[in-house]
Formats: C-alpha cells, sequence, structure tokens
C-alpha cells in the first residue's frame, strides 16, 4: 500500500521520551515499534485511536493529520482519491466502522428548548419529586373496569407485557462477536445497575449474563444465531432486526478472525468461520411475514414478552412502520443514518437513509393519524449524543432512545472506526484475549452507569425548566421545541415552529 | 392415553394452547384430525411429545421448536423447522419453500420435494448437527448461505437426473450436502466444491438413511446402491476478500 | 382521494378456475381466502368474477365507486356523452351483513367485522358507439376513458371494466367484504380473491385489489421495488397511475404488452419476470434472441422485487412468480379445476382431494384457459 500516503502522523519527542515500552505494548495495530534505541513509528498503521497517548507516562506522543498539501481541490479530496487507490489496489468493498462521519447538518443542533418564565414556575428537580420511569410496551386503546362483589371497581382490561425503565435510555443491540465478552458484559451490568435494557444484538447470550436477563433484551436477526428456547426466555423482551441505520437493506459479516471458541458455541458456527448474517430474513419477504415472524415469537413464549422490531429510516419510514405496528410489534425501534456500526460498506452507510430527526418526527405524527400511536412504544436510535438529544427526541414522540457509540466512548473507544479489524486497543471490539482484558467490566459498567446518572439529572433539569415532573408531558410535546435555522418543509416535517413563534 | 383433537373450527392459538396445557399435565400422545393451515404447530412445547398430524400444517410448523416429535400425514408449506432446535419432524408428502431456515439440531424427514431455499442457513455446533432429507427433489437456492448441518437430496422416483435447481450451496461455509445422482457444475455455487463421496461418508448416509427408509417403507439397500456426491464448502470465509480496509 | 402516495403492502391470494366454463358461486372461493385470515389486517379485501353477467355478456361492465351523489351525476353526464348505456343499477350488498361459514375457525377468534359504511356503488352496463370506433380500437376507446375517468372526474372511481366480469372489494376483510357483496348470488368460471396488508390506512375502497383495466384483473401479493421505473414506463403510453398501490403497473403493463404490443401472454411474462442472463445465454438460439430483445426493449417494464400474482382474463387465468421466487404459490388440479393460492392450506379447504398439487417454478406462469365455452 505504498503508493497511499498514511492518514495521521506520530511524532515522538525523544527528549521526553524514557523508552520504558509502554506505548509499543499497548499499540494493537503495530503501528510502534522498539529499534535503534527509540521508538520508531510507522504512520500508515496508526489509526489515531489514542491508547499509546493516553498511556506514555512522559505526554512524549503527539497523533497528528498527515498534512496534505492544499491542492485545493474541493472535489477530489485527499479521501477521495485515497478511496480509489485503495480499491484499485485490492478491488472489493469499502469497509469502516461507526457511524456516518459526514459533516451533514445535524438537527438534534438546530432543535432550541423551551423554558419556563413568570407566567408559570420552573420547578427545582433538586427539592421536587421529578419522574423519568418508562414502560415499554403496547396500550390498549382504552381501559375496561367492572365492579366486584364488594362493589369496588377492578380492572378488568389485561394489559400486553410491559417493559420497565428507569432511564429512557436503553444500550444498542451490540453482538457478542462485535465486541466482546467484557463489553457485553458492562453493559448488562450497567443496564441492571441503571434500570434499564441492554440489547444482545444477532449473536446470542453467553451462559456468564444470563443472571441479567431482566435487563437484557434478545435480538432475533436474519443470521438467528444463539436463537433456541432458553435465550428467547432469558430476557424482558424480544426484538426483530430488520434493518440498521448504518446499513439499511445490508447484512453483515463477522469476520473469522473474531470468531473464537466462545464466539462459536454461542451462535453455533465452528471456530474462524466468517459469520454471514444476510440482509434480510428468509422467512420475511412481505409485511405479513414479518406479522407470522412475530406471533411465532409470541406462542415460543407464551405470550409474556414484548416483541419489538428495529427498522432503519429509509425514505418510506412512516408507512413502513405503520405497517410494522400493525403487524403486532409491541415495540418500534428507528435507526436513523448516522447510527453506529463495527462494520459497514462506506457506500452504504455515507449514502443510504434518512436522519432520525425527520423519521421520528413523520413516523410518530403517521402513528396519531392513523390512531395507533398506542400499540407501540417507540425507540429512537442513530447518533444520540447528549441528554439535549434525549430530550429533543422525546419531545418529537419517542418514548426513549438507543445509544451505541455514546456507550463505547463511556467504556473508552475513542471512535477510530477500525472496529472491523478485531484490534481494538481499548478490549471493546476485539476478541484477542490480550486486548479483551484492557477491558475491566466492573470498571466499564460503572462508567456506563455514571454516564447514565449525568444524563438522568440533566434531563431532570430541563424537565423543571419546562415546568413539568414527568417525562410523560414532555413526551410528544412539540410545543415545547422550536427550530432554528431550519427550512419550511423541515419544521414541517417536525412538526414544529421556528424559534422566536409564540404559543 | 392418546389426546385426540379435532382441529376444524379451532384457531391456532387455541389448538396450542391445548396441546401445551395437556403436554404440561403429562399428556405424552396427540393424534390432530382435520388439521389445515394452522400456524406454529410444535412451538412452546419443550417436551419430548408425540404428536401426529392428519391434514395441512400451515407455515412455520415447528418455528424454535424444542423437543417435540411431528408425524405429518399430508404435504407441509413454507418455512416448516423454522429455527428448530431440537426434536423430530417426518412428513408424508412435500413441503413448501425456506424448510429448515436456521436449523440448530434435530431432524427433518421429507418423503418427496423441498422448495426454494431448503437448509438456509442451518447450522451446527460440535455433536448437535441438524439433519433435514428429502426424498424428492429440491428447487434453487439449496443450501443457501448454509453454515452447518447435513441435507441429504434423494430424488427417488425423479423423471429427471438432475434432482436440483440453479444457485446450489450459494455462499455455502459449513455443513455438507449430499446428493444421490449428479449436480450439473454451472449450477454449483462460486462457494462450493463438489466431491466424491468417501467410507466416513458412506457411513453417515446409512445411518441416516436407514432411520429415513424405516419411516417411509424405503429399502436403504436400493436407496445407498446408487452413486452419491457431496458438497462442501470451498472455504469457511468465503467472503475473505471482499473487504477493503 | 386519488393520490401520487404509495402504499407498500403485503397479502394473500386465491384463485380458482373452471376450464370447461362451468360456472360456480361465490362461497368456494370465500371460504380459501378467509382461511387466510391472518396474512391480511383488515384493510382491503377484494374479488374478480368472470361470467357473472351473461344477460349483458356483450356490454363494457363498469363498477363504479362514488363519493357522494354529485360525483355520480358528473360521472353519469360524462358516461351518456361517450357510451349508449344499455342498464344501470345500484350494486346490491348487505350492510352490517355476518361472514356465516364456520369451517375456518378463524373468525370464531376475531369475532366478525361486518362492513357497515361503504361508497355509493353503482354499475353500468354500456355499449360503445358505433361512430366513436373509426380511429381507435374498441377497447383502446374504452381504456382511454377509464384513464380520464379515474384522473379527472373527482371522487368517481371504475374498478372495473371488463365484459361480463365485476369486481367486488373494498375496506374490511376478505369474508366480510364477501358477505357485503353477497356473492353467494354470483357464479363465475373463474374467481380471484384478496386480502389486503397495507402499512397504512388508506380510507379508500378503491385502494383494495384485484385491480382490474377492461378484461384484466390482478391480485397480487408482494411489493414491486421497481414501481418507480414501471410507472415512468407505462405514463407515455397514457396510463395514468391514480391508486396508492402497485398492483395497477401490473395490470397495465400487461394491458399494454398484451393487448396494444399483441404479445403473447407468455412471451410477455419473460419481460416482467424476465430470465436471468446466465440463463438466457444457455438458451438455443431462437429462443435467446427473442429473450435477449425482450429484455433490451422492455427493461423498464421488469417487475423487480418479491411477489407472487394472479392475472385474469376473460379466457383464463396465469399466475406467476418474481424471478427468485420470495412469495408463496401453490398450485392444484381437480379435474376441470385449476387452483392458485398463497397456501395450500387454503386450496384443501374448498377441494381436500385435489388430483394433483404443485409450486410453480420462479419464472414459470401457470396458466389456466378455457377450452369449452362458458356454460
Amino acid at each position: 500500500m505504498a503508493s497511499i500516503p498514511p492518514e495521521f502522523k506520530v511524532s515522538i519527542d525523544s527528549a521526553r521520551c524514557r523508552k520504558c515500552g509502554i506505548c509499543v505494548n499497548n499499540c494493537s495495530f503495530g503501528a510502534l515499534e522498539f529499534g535503534d534505541d527509540r521508538v520508531i513509528p510507522d504512520d500508515s498503521k496508526c489509526v489515531a485511536c489514542y491508547r499509546c497517548v493516553s498511556k506514555c507516562p512522559d505526554n512524549a506522543i503527539t497523533i497528528t493529520n498527515y498534512q496534505w498539501a492544499n491542492r485545493g481541490n474541493a472535489n477530489w479530496t485527499p479521501e477521495t482519491t485515497s478511496n480509489i487507490q485503495k480499491q484499485a489496489e485490492f478491488g472489493g468493498i469499502l469497509l469502516s466502522g461507526m457511524g456516518n462521519p459526514r459533516p451533514h447538518k445535524i438537527i438534534w443542533d438546530h432543535l432550541l428548548i423551551d423554558a419556563c418564565q413568570v407566567t408559570n414556575p420552573s420547578i427545582d428537580p433538586l427539592r421536587e419529586p421529578m419522574e423519568l420511569r418508562t414502560y415499554l410496551g403496547k396500550k390498549p386503546d382504552n381501559l375496561e373496569f367492572v365492579e366486584n362483589k364488594e362493589g369496588e371497581i377492578e380492572l378488568a382490561t389485561e394489559l400486553q407485557p410491559q417493559v420497565k425503565l428507569d432511564v429512557p435510555v436503553v444500550f444498542a443491540a451490540m453482538s457478542y462477536g462485535a465486541v466482546s465478552l467484557n463489553a457485553h458484559k458492562a453493559l448488562a451490568m450497567a443496564a441492571k445497575k441503571s434500570g434499564t435494557l441492554m440489547n444482545t444484538g444477532e449473536g446470542g447470550l453467553h451462559e456468564d449474563l444470563y443472571q441479567y436477563s431482566d435487563n437484557i433484551m434478545v435480538q432475533v436477526a436474519s443470521g438467528r444465531f444463539g436463537v433456541h428456547n432458553e435465550y428467547l426466555n432469558t430476557c424482558s423482551m424480544i426484538e426483530i432486526k430488520i434493518g440498521q441505520g448504518a446499513k439499511p437493506g445490508i447484512g453483515g459479516h463477522l469476520p473469522g478472525e473474531k470468531v473464537g471458541e466462545e464466539i462459536s458455541k454461542t451462535r453455533m458456527i465452528p471456530s474462524g468461520t466468517d459469520v454471514l448474517s444476510p440482509a434480510p430474513h428468509h422467512d420475511i419477504y412481505s409485511i405479513e411475514d414479518l406479522s407470522q415472524l412475530i406471533y411465532a415469537l409470541k406462542e415460543a413464549t407464551n405470550y409474556e414478552k414484548p416483541v419489538g422490531v428495529k427498522i432503519s429510516a429509509v425514505h418510506n419510514v412512516a408507512a413502513i412502520a405503520s405497517g410494522v405496528v400493525r403487524a403486532g410489534a409491541d415495540v418500534l425501534t428507528i435507526d436513523g443514518y448516522r447510527g453506529g456500526s463495527g462494520a459497514s460498506p462506506m457506500v452504504i452507510r455515507d449514502n443510504v437513509g434518512i436522519p432520525i430527526e425527520l423519521a421520528l418526527a413523520t413516523v410518530d405524527q403517521r402513528l396519531r393519524d392513523e390512531g395507533i400511536r398506542n400499540r407501540a412504544s417507540i425507540l429512537c436510535a442513530g447518533s444520540i449524543r447528549s441528554s439535549a438529544d434525549i430530550a429533543k427526541a422525546v419531545a418529537l414522540g419517542a418514548d426513549a432512545v438507543v445509544i451505541g457509540t455514546a456507550a463505547l466512548i463511556a467504556m473508552g473507544c475513542s471512535v477510530c472506526q477500525r472496529c472491523y479489524t478485531g484490534n481494538c486497543a481499548w478490549g471493546i471490539a476485539t476478541q484477542k484475549p490480550e486486548l479483551v482484558k484492557r477491558l475491566d467490566p466492573e470498571t466499564a459498567a460503572q462508567k456506563l452507569t455514571n454516564l447514565l446518572s449525568g444524563w438522568s439529572f440533566e434531563l431532570k433539569e430541563i424537565l423543571g425548566s419546562l415546568g413539568v415532573n414527568s417525562i410523560e408531558s414532555l413526551r410528544g410535546n412539540r410545543e415545547r421545541l422550536r427550530g432554528y435555522e431550519l427550512d419550511e418543509k423541515t419544521l414541517e416535517l417536525l412538526g414544529i415552529k421556528s424559534a422566536g413563534v409564540g404559543q | 392415553m392418546v389426546k385426540r383433537i379435532d382441529c376444524k373450527n379451532l384457531y391456532y392459538r387455541h389448538l396450542n394452547k391445548i396441546i401445551q396445557d395437556e403436554a404440561e399435565s403429562g399428556e405424552t400422545e396427540f393424534i390432530l384430525d382435520n388439521l389445515n393451515g394452522q400456524r406454529y404447530l410444535g412451538t412452546g412445547i419443550n417436551k419430548a411429545v408425540n404428536i401426529t398430524v392428519n391434514g395441512t400444517p400451515g407455515s412455520d410448523c415447528a418455528v424454535f421448536m424444542n423437543g417435540p416429535t411431528l408425524t405429518i400425514n399430508g404435504n407441509a408449506q413454507d418455512m416448516i423447522a423454522n429455527t428448530m432446535n431440537m426434536g423430530k419432524i417426518t412428513v408424508h408428502g412435500n413441503v413448501g419453500d425456506v424448510v429448515g431456515y436456521g436449523m440448530r439440531g434435530g431432524k427433518l424427514f421429507i418423503k418427496g420435494d423441498v422448495g426454494y431455499r431448503a437448509g438456509i442457513h442451518m447450522k451446527e455446533y460440535k455433536s448437535q448437527i441438524p439433519v433435514i432429507i428429502s426424498g424428492g427433489t429440491a428447487r434453487d437456492f439449496l443450501g443457501e448461505y448454509m453454515a452447518g448441518g447435513i441435507f441429504i437430496l434423494l430424488g427417488i422416483g425423479s423423471d429427471s437426473e438432475i434432482i436440483t435447481g440453479d444457485y446450489l450451496g450459494t455462499g455455502m461455509h459449513g455443513g455438507v450436502i449430499y446428493i444421490r445422482g449428479d449436480v450439473e457444475n454451472d449450477t454449483l455455487g462460486k462457494e462450493v466444491k463438489k466431491l466424491d463421496i468417501d467410507e466416513e461418508d458412506r457411513r453417515i448416509l446409512r445411518q441416516y438413511l436407514t432411520e429415513y427408509s424405516q419411516d417411509f417403507g424405503f429399502d436403504v439397500d436400493e436407496i445407498m446402491s446408487k452413486s452419491f456426491i457431496k458438497l462442501l464448502p470451498l472455504s469457511s470465509r468465503p467472503y475473505e476478500n471482499l473487504y477493503v480496509y | 382521494m386519488k393520490s401520487s402516495c404509495y402504499i407498500p403492502s403485503g397479502c394473500s391470494i386465491s384463485a380458482m378456475m373452471s376450464e370447461s366454463g362451468k360456472r360456480i358461486d361465490g362461497r368456494a372461493i370465500t371460504k380459501s381466502i378467509a382461511l387466510m385470515h391472518d396474512r391480511s389486517n383488515g384493510l382491503g379485501g377484494g374479488f374478480a368474477a368472470y361470467g357473472i353477467y351473461p344477460r349483458y355478456a356483450e356490454q363494457y361492465a363498469f363498477h363504479m365507486m362514488f363519493n357522494s351523489f354529485e360525483a355520480k351525476g358528473v360521472f353519469e353526464n360524462y358516461l351518456k356523452d361517450h357510451f349508449y348505456i344499455v342498464h344501470d343499477e345500484e350494486i346490491p350488498t348487505r350492510p352490517g351483513a355476518v361472514y356465516e361459514e364456520d369451517t375456518s375457525g378463524i373468525n370464531i377468534e376475531y369475532g366478525m367485522n361486518p362492513i357497515t359504511e361503504s361508497p355509493v356503488l353503482w354499475r353500468y352496463f354500456v355499449d360503445v358507439p358505433g361512430n366513436r370506433t373509426q380511429f381507435v380500437s374498441e377497447s383502446e376507446y374504452v381504456f382511454e376513458k377509464v384513464m380520464e375517468i379515474n384522473s379527472k372526474i373527482e371522487g368517481a372511481f371504475v374498478a372495473s371494466s371488463g365484459k361480463n366480469m365485476g369486481i367486488f372489494k373494498g375496506l374490511g376483510y376478505p369474508e366480510d367484504i364477501a358477505a357485503f357483496y353477497n356473492l353467494d348470488e354470483y357464479k363465475a368460471y373463474i374467481w380471484t380473491a384478496h386480502g389486503r396488508f397495507p402499512t397504512n390506512t388508506p380510507g379508500w375502497w378503491g385502494g383494495a385489489h384485484p385491480f382490474g383495466l377492461l378484461d384484466w384483473s390482478i391480485v397480487h401479493n408482494g411489493e414491486i421495488s421497481s414501481y418507480g421505473i414501471n410507472k415512468r414506463y407505462l405514463e407515455p403510453f397514457g396510463y395514468r397511475m391514480e391508486l396508492k398501490t402497485d398492483t395497477e403497473v401490473v395490470a397495465y403493463m400487461f394491458d399494454l404488452l398484451v393487448r396494444r404490443h399483441n404479445i403473447p401472454i407468455k412471451t410477455a411474462i419473460s419481460a416482467l419476470s424476465a430470465p436471468f442472463w446466465k440463463n438466457i445465454d444457455k438458451m438455443p438460439e431462437r429462443e435467446r434472441k427473442i429473450i435477449t430483445a425482450i429484455r433490451q426493449v422492455y427493461g423498464s417494464a421488469l417487475l423487480n422485487g418479491p411477489y407472487s400474482i394472479v392475472l385474469g382474463h376473460s379466457r383464463g387465468i396465469v399466475g406467476f412468480n418474481d424471478r427468485i421466487k420470495l412469495r408463496p404459490m401453490t398450485c392444484a388440479r381437480k379435474d376441470n379445476m385449476l387452483y392458485m393460492s398463497s397456501e395450500e392450506s387454503a386450496i384443501r379447504e374448498i377441494e381436500p382431494n385435489p388430483d394433483t398439487v404443485w409450486s410453480p417454478k420462479a419464472g414459470t406462469p401457470v396458466i389456466g384457459e378455457l377450452y369449452e365455452e362458458v356454460e
């Protein structure tokens, strides 16, 4: 690959470097070597994961972008040309990790939240009760009551199964295989501590995690890996994965390098074999087939667990969502085009799908127009970065949000986008034992718990400033949002007014 | 005791609940008469009960099935043995498309033909190996994405020498497909190779075909008297070179 | 009511035909489609029936849906200007009628969903005035008028426009639609039926299937992923896609290829559900030349995506699948009867002992043809 210039440049300050070798041992990409009594960097191998920088006791390492001379060509950028060079060298599909990195406008950042002043009071969340509890599941159109022999009122409606969340944030589907067992453990432990859910992704569930069943959402995807009776019943809900925001309409391949003995057992596939998840479920080629699978899962679990469906945000998402809900889904997850992935063809990740903000708003509105919004809870996914994003998503209509990349960052991820290499220096997206042990599940779980705790405080502050003390008063309350620097059509689709417009 | 159920006028949810409840309280033998189109038969029962079906079960028969033995006197529709884990099904007729999708264990013995995409994405782990045997012919995409397990296609009574469709074993990366007779090379998926069978294969075939022949009244020696070929994946990593980093 | 908004939907289909032309009432087809209740969601059901109007067999039978009596008035003025009306009457219906057949068991679970409200439903038996067909054929004339009515007359929709046939459809489960229209009273040598699972509430009866034009009718399970280009290909030929369904492009494709371009039905299907190049390259030369030309010229007519389709016309039915068989279809024969359905059980529900049962190959049509005259 000599003809392709490196992306990054690694500089070692020899005046500071004590030559301890910690950086060399920590670099899982082979970009640092000892030789000639000094650390010699190989720029072409550096992915800027910052493991060495963070571990260097002397602050002697600097990583910078490889500086291209400004040739003044905004069309044939360094990225575009180096991609062509890579494909010219090897053929094949360009692969990348994490979500769409392109500098498109982020709508969240153009939504502004209201606050109370004088005419209605804000509430101090430090003193007053403030509720974030959320239940996922199908709600009936109305409740019916009967009077018993004693003349007391009793509930006659039997509610469908509901899953309780203490915070309106669940962890995204990330499979054991894509991420390490320690990462899976950390997510499960944090979900339990925080009163929420982790999602197994489509790689099955390691037996060590069965103890967290109340805080686990199991996924059923096209490869059907690790899907068996015990799995389906070791969870609080089931999710059928149809699509993923980072790669709508595309399957996934877990490379054989990541398939060791434990993964092999969980997924039921020989060690070292590529794990292929095709794009479609082969029992779902039409909407009535989805309904058939939803009820197959309910039959297999005695109608005791909500069955959700995850779709990616595509052009026709509102109509599709309506069909999914009519097909019997109790929870609908929508994943926007910025959603993350351990490995996605770059051409799909960067060019397919629509922003989650528009998808969420149009789906919520469509379901309301059709009078079926109560039939399913909505989870909003695809690059939720802060408590502000959560508040805005909830105001647009989400019941709760899903975080993947943010959770990985909390555990130590530096978003170097090389998850598919299996060399994750932080022990997260790898199966190499020497790397996996770098991630202590207890510590990572604590960090995840801290993040959700911090966001909860912030959400309560936002609710307080809005003068409400329960998240359901914000849910779908688009009156408390305004758009800034958004065009008319976007405002219309979001169902919000422009900043500056009053009630 | 045998529990005999007339399935006419019974919605699948009621029927399956009756079977589940009876199985729970110790019943092990069921005969279902007049079954026609009811889905998910055998699902949600984690016990080794015997269910005899007189009729045509609906789609997704035995989806996620975990233990029961089904004897189906008739044809079965699409998606039988979907993600099945344990148990056995014998079908005294033909089956539809996408049979044994993601099958993880147990046996599916079919007297007649299979449709499109039979055995797609079957898996195995160590001694847990699912087996599908079809006595007839198969349509396109047999063994697509197959990652494990054994598929045996016999073509008994077929007029044609060629008993398979196109795109055989596309994306196959594990398991084995045995075919009685031969296949046309240009119908093979890019990811499989065709081989002659060896002694170990003959042993495996005889083992499963003896049981199969007993179930359907065939003569195992006669079946084995014709030559077989087998299809194996060229690689356990068919798409290793598909990507550029 | 009509719009360009496109709504994907899933479905169940069932069809039956007496190739000897014997006419059968609507109970059997209803029983068959009702068994597959769970494949639809109550937002569309319908039937096409051939041979139901022997008394007016020579007239074009317009089954009309009107949003209002005003629309009906506007339509009738138009009709009088362009046709000679031999007879017209309200289509008999039974609002609130309950589907009484009890063998499927499914209605026991769901309770009844009788149809209580409908648009104004009227049928007209019309002749084309002789002086109107100097420059265009009669069928072309009727085609143009149907397109004009559907696109220009607000609140009026032509549900079917063939001779001696009619389409009965609406919002509801198919068995309830059958009870509403009282299909027990009609006798046909071809019945096709459809239960719809749209991903939306169209709130409009015209969006249900079958879809019809002249004597073509289409029932369809699956989605046409190539809809966008199929639509744009048809438009310059005068077709107006007014419905919220991809099914109409299928009917128009047959109309264009078979009626207007005079291509045999079987060959037309090799345009719509074309063989793969891999297989074309292996064909004998004459065939290869034909199919290659078909794909070169009619590439925009290729119906891509998962589907199984039954086409009905006055002389028979044609069932076919997409090129890689992504939607189900089972066929059966018993004596002179031919059956096609999404599920085998739906055939066995009405014919427990067929002579043969089989699934057609992808892209290979199953064809039923009248070999005797209709009784």
